[in-house]
């Protein structure tokens, strides 16, 4: 049974992979560790992000995914008791060096959360344009912008009569395609998702993988998911976390299809196939 | 699908009643905390019966002109006067002085409550938080000697300040040379006083902002400020709002520190610098005293017209409150 599946994940892997190419690096970790408190919870994570591709972090529960996404784009720094070592290059420039302007990080990081959290009191258009007036960015076609934001969430078609409605009055998939665009608009070189389908249901994932593939044509992507499917169907490299009760380790990284097909670690084999986690 | 091929379901059964016993416990309980509730709101019942009851007799022969005339005049036999009560003036002032505190406490509360919420290190955080608090706890009087010799001294020269340079608007003209104990300076006082109030409010709401929208917009590179007014003043406004008219609230019906700070006079003057005002409260505490008996109904009924005030302002208050509450 886990062989047959093993293999379909492989098979879906394999056809992602041969679709792209990728263009260079993109963002990288080098050694990072971190913290809560006196709690290690990530240790000596090094992983590059390729430009134009998805790499997808899997891995059990609790074993610091969410918490290595979140120091990508310097969200880790807003828990009280959190700490961090090791650098994160963007462009090859350290992104916790001093005197950074950690707006404009954030600007050229942009990321889309687990629980859709559009802004409930602007319409959906100022949702997606909320970015610029947050950042105090000025532009002149700003409903150019919105049209193509909206498009390429792939959320166009089915809000552009009511674009001047609340965004809480779309779906629950809809608000999250509605953040997706909203992260869109600030131009990020690279997105992070943060288990961006676990509130969804399957339509609503299936649209969203469809949006994550169209935009990694022209950014750097990086997903968390529970979901070994997911990580399947729409990423071309994955990284597969661990914690054996300390902290959070990366045990392996690799083109996709070799995570599921071919896995040189016991532990990502055992994980892949579904024997534990 | 089987249950509709089921011939002995086909009729549609009544909704049952659905009854739970509540154990002993929590039966004596609920008795215990209900009739807490119930006793507050019957005090307040009372209290108003009985302040209604007294001040029927002057609402009824003054009608309406209690609440519009200007002239109080207790009944004198030496000086052969008619008794005539209005508390027009009075009420007047009461809001004058009441908008004055607003217009200066809440724009500090506000700032306290934001700097405390998202900008305050932690050390000075927490000691900041209890003096705020330990503020509302200060006896009213405190207030009102602080303000008489302390405060006047230092505001008769700012009242001098703002009429010789906005001396053209009417509400800061000034007839004579008369700058102590003015409305003015009777709202900076209560600003002082209403600032705890306001401040503890709107900082409750502001610590109740979503955590994923304030990551949302520091995720979009908002700053600190834009994040603020995207997200904090959005969601929090409602219950800052509700905390304003709470203080407003207190302000309306501050009795003895007013009175330390304000001049009362029977008349309604605009200008708010000039030694003259008004306060319901204050008057009250002014002629109870002194106050014979008819005098005292007179009193009485003035009293239930500022609680009826005060009751409609925490009672617009609270629905305000209660709406940003359910909202999010």
């Amino acid at each position: 049974m886990s062989q047959i599946k093993v293999n379909s994940l492989a098979s879906v892997a394999s056809a992602r992979s041969s679709e792209t190419s990728s263009q260079g690096v993109g963002l990288e970790a080098r050694s990072i560790h971190a913290w809560f408190g006196q709690k290690h919870v990530l240790s000596d994570i090094s992983l590059d992000f390729y430009s134009g591709t998805v790499t997808a972090l899997i891995g059990p529960s609790g074993c610091g995914k969410s918490t290595f996404i979140r120091i990508l784009n310097r969200m880790h720094e807003f828990i009280p008791t959190a700490a961090m070592a090791g650098e994160v290059l963007l462009d090859g420039k350290d992104i916790y060096r001093s005197g950074v302007d950690v707006t404009k990080i954030r600007l050229g990081i942009g990321m889309v959360f687990q629980k859709p959290n559009p802004f409930p009191s602007m319409t959906i258009k100022e949702n997606v344009l909320s970015g610029l007036k947050l950042a105090q960015i000025k532009i002149n076609n700003s409903d150019e912008l919105l049209e193509d934001c909206l498009v390429r969430a792939g959320l166009w078609s089915e809000v552009k009569d009511r674009l001047d409605q609340y965004g809480g009055t779309l779906s629950g998939g809809q608000q999250q395609r509605l953040c997706i665009a909203r992260s869109l608009a600030v131009k990020p070189q690279v997105l992070l998702m943060d288990e961006p389908c676990s509130a969804l249901d399957p339509g609503s994932t299936l649209r969203i993988e469809e949006t994550i593939r169209e935009l990694s044509e022209n950014m750097t992507i990086v997903i968390v998911t529970h979901n070994m499917q997911q990580a399947a169907r729409v990423s071309d490299y994955t990284g597969f976390f661990l914690s054996d009760g300390g902290p959070g380790q990366l045990i392996e990284t690799a083109p996709t299809s070799q995570i599921f097909s071919n896995p040189k670690d016991k532990r990502t084999e055992d994980y892949v196939t579904g024997r534990f986690g | 699908m089987s249950i509709t091929e089921n011939p002995a379901s086909t009729h549609v059964p009544k909704p049952r009643e659905i009854t739970t016993e509540p154990r002993f416990s929590d039966r004596v309980f609920r008795g215990v905390v209900s009739s807490g509730g119930f006793i507050s709101l019957i005090v307040l019942g009372l209290i108003s019966l009985f302040l209604l009851y007294n001040g029927f007799g002057v609402f009824r022969s003054e009608g309406l002109s209690f609440v519009t005339s200007f002239d109080w005049v207790p009944e004198s036999i030496e000086n052969g006067t008619e008794a005539s009560y209005g508390i027009g003036a009075m009420l007047y002032g009461t809001l004058v002085i009441s908008f004055i505190g607003l217009f200066f406490g809440f724009p500090l509360a506000f700032g306290t409550a934001l700097f405390l919420s998202y900008y305050a290190p932690e050390w000075i955080k927490k000691p900041m938080v209890l003096v705020v608090d330990i503020m509302a706890a200060i006896p009213s009087i405190v207030f009102g000697v602080w303000g008489y010799f302390i405060l006047m001294p230092h505001a008769e020269e700012w009242a001098r300040l703002i009429n010789k340079y906005l001396g053209f608007i009417p509400i800061f003209s000034m007839p004579g040379d008369f700058f102590t104990r003015s409305p003015f300076i009777a709202g900076l006082v209560l600003a002082i006083m209403i600032i705890p109030i306001i401040t503890s409010i709107s900082r409750e709401v502001f610590a109740q902002t979503p955590l994923d929208r304030i990551q949302a917009a520091y995720a979009l590179g908002a700053t600190r400020w834009s994040m603020i007014r995207a997200v904090v003043i959005p969601y929090g406004k409602g219950g800052v709002i509700g905390g304003a008219m709470l203080g407003l609230g207190r302000a309306l019906g501050e009795t003895v520190a007013v009175y330390t700070v304000l001049n009362l006079v029977y008349d309604i003057r605009p200008e708010i610098l000039l030694s003259a005002g008004g306060s319901v409260a204050s008057l009250i505490v002014n002629k109870f005293g002194e106050a014979n008996a008819p005098e005292l109904k007179a009193l009485m009924a003035a009293g239930f017209v500022l609680f009826v005030v005060t009751l409609l302002v925490n009672l617009i208050a609270n629905m305000i409150i209660n709406r940003t509450v359910r909202k999010g």
